[in-house]
């Protein structure tokens, strides 16, 4: 059997493949430009509550916890891994080191895409305008 | 046989009671990352006893009110949208059971200072839905405004009108350059109240409005039978607001 067309249909669907598989080929080529944002640290301060790795992975688990341990328990007091003791507060502990938002916080979130309501309440270090 | 399938079972119980068991007996040897504040002050039921006799001005009351909303960040908003943490109002609204055609002109004509009143068995705390709204072990009837998701069911549940809805947002209504750093602000959508000065208490100081009140108020604990608050309630004629709706209030009032 002889195929009508038999060029225009297999150019099409070439056209067809590679328009589906450009956002991943493109994609790739972008995310190899990515780079971790450069956040500002304390100037003062060398160590976190928890180590650097714990805090960039669980940090949000951690301020989840504390926020309950604080209001449900009333225990307001966190001992670290090393024995070291912080009040559990994200505006009068975190806040104090990490002075300003902008800086730190929002340089992975934005990055990130996620936006958490932390601000509608805490007040920033900054203050508010 | 029957033998050994006893000593299984036995085995495999103990070994079930064992891992239910666990994470509460590390939890208590020292392994638990928490604790309560060194200087925090503690009771079995905080109370709070207000001398009428001593506080029944409007602008003594106000004065109050503006301390507690000062350092709680509660914005001012006039009108039926109002948001009010500590506040005043006449005889007949504060104790409308207690009314009596012939009471005493001077009681009948004071002000009385009004808070939520950390109810022994709170209408609100039962009707939340979220758990919001919760009773500390200390009595205290504390907010999670985390959780909070403005249905209200509070609102209708409180006989006392003690919490506020957050119409608007909080921050449109308040002075930016006068915030307290040191606590939150709410959003827009929550309800809030008076929260007994929790955050004060953790630290070891008495709440805000009994500091300001000059002795016109006594905060303590209910359980302690040597407590000021005991010592005052012994020796004055004290009442509290709406006895019938059952909440058991744990403010009184000395008359
Ligand atoms: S006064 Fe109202 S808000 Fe306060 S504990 Fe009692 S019922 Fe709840
Ligand atoms: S408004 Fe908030 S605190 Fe009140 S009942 Fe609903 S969830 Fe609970
Ligand atoms: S106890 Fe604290 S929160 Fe409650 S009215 Fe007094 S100052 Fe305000």
């Amino acid at each position: 059997m002889k195929m009508h067309y038999g060029f225009p249909i297999i150019a099409g669907l070439l056209i067809f493949i590679a328009l589906l598989c450009a956002p991943f080929a493109m994609g790739t080529a972008v995310t190899k430009e990515y780079k971790q944002p450069e956040l500002k640290l304390p100037a003062g301060e060398k160590e976190c509550i928890e180590s650097k790795e714990f805090m960039r992975e669980k940090h949000m688990q951690l301020l989840n916890d504390w926020r309950d341990w604080a209001l449900r328990d009333g225990k307001r007091t966190y001992t670290n891994h090393k024995g070291k003791e912080f009040t559990i507060s994200l505006q009068n502990t975190c806040m104090k080191c990490h002075t300003n938002k902008a800086e730190f916080c929002d340089k992975c979130h934005d990055d990130a895409g996620v936006s958490p309501y932390c601000w509608d309440c805490h007040i920033q270090p900054e203050g508010l305008k | 046989m029957k033998n050994d399938r006893r000593t299984f079972i036995k085995l495999a119980g103990i070994a079930a009671a064992g891992i239910a068991v666990a994470p509460k007996a590390m939890a208590s040897s020292g392994q638990s990352p928490v604790k309560v504040n060194a200087n925090a002050v503690h009771a079995k039921h905080w109370a709070m006893v207000i001398d009428t006799t001593k506080l029944h001005t409007e602008e003594k009351i106000a004065k109050l009110a503006e301390v507690c909303h000062a350092i709680h960040n509660v914005p001012n908003v006039e009108g039926n949208k109002e948001v009010k943490w500590l506040w005043s109002d006449a005889y007949a609204h504060t104790f409308p059971e207690q009314e009596n055609p012939h009471l005493s002109e001077e009681v009948h004509q004071r002000t009385f200072p009004l808070l939520c009143n950390h109810c022994e068995n709170p209408p609100c705390v039962r009707v939340c839905p979220t758990k919001a709204t919760y009773q500390r072990p200390d009595g205290i009837v504390a907010m999670d405004y985390h959780r909070c998701i403005g249905c209200r069911y509070c609102m209708a549940g409180c006989p006392y009108g003690s919490r506020s809805f957050n119409w608007g947002e909080p921050r449109k209504n308040l002075d930016l350059e006068k915030l307290n750093p040191e606590f939150p602000t709410r959003m827009r959508g929550v309800v809030e109240k008076c929260n007994f000065c929790v955050e004060r208490l953790a630290i070891g100081k008495q709440p805000a409005c009994v500091e300001a009140s000059e002795g016109a108020i006594v905060f303590g604990d209910l359980r302690d039978p040597d407590s000021e608050v005991r010592q005052v309630l012994r020796e004055r004629f004290t009442i509290r607001r709406k006895p019938t709706a059952g909440t058991e209030p744990s403010v009184y009032y000395i008359i």
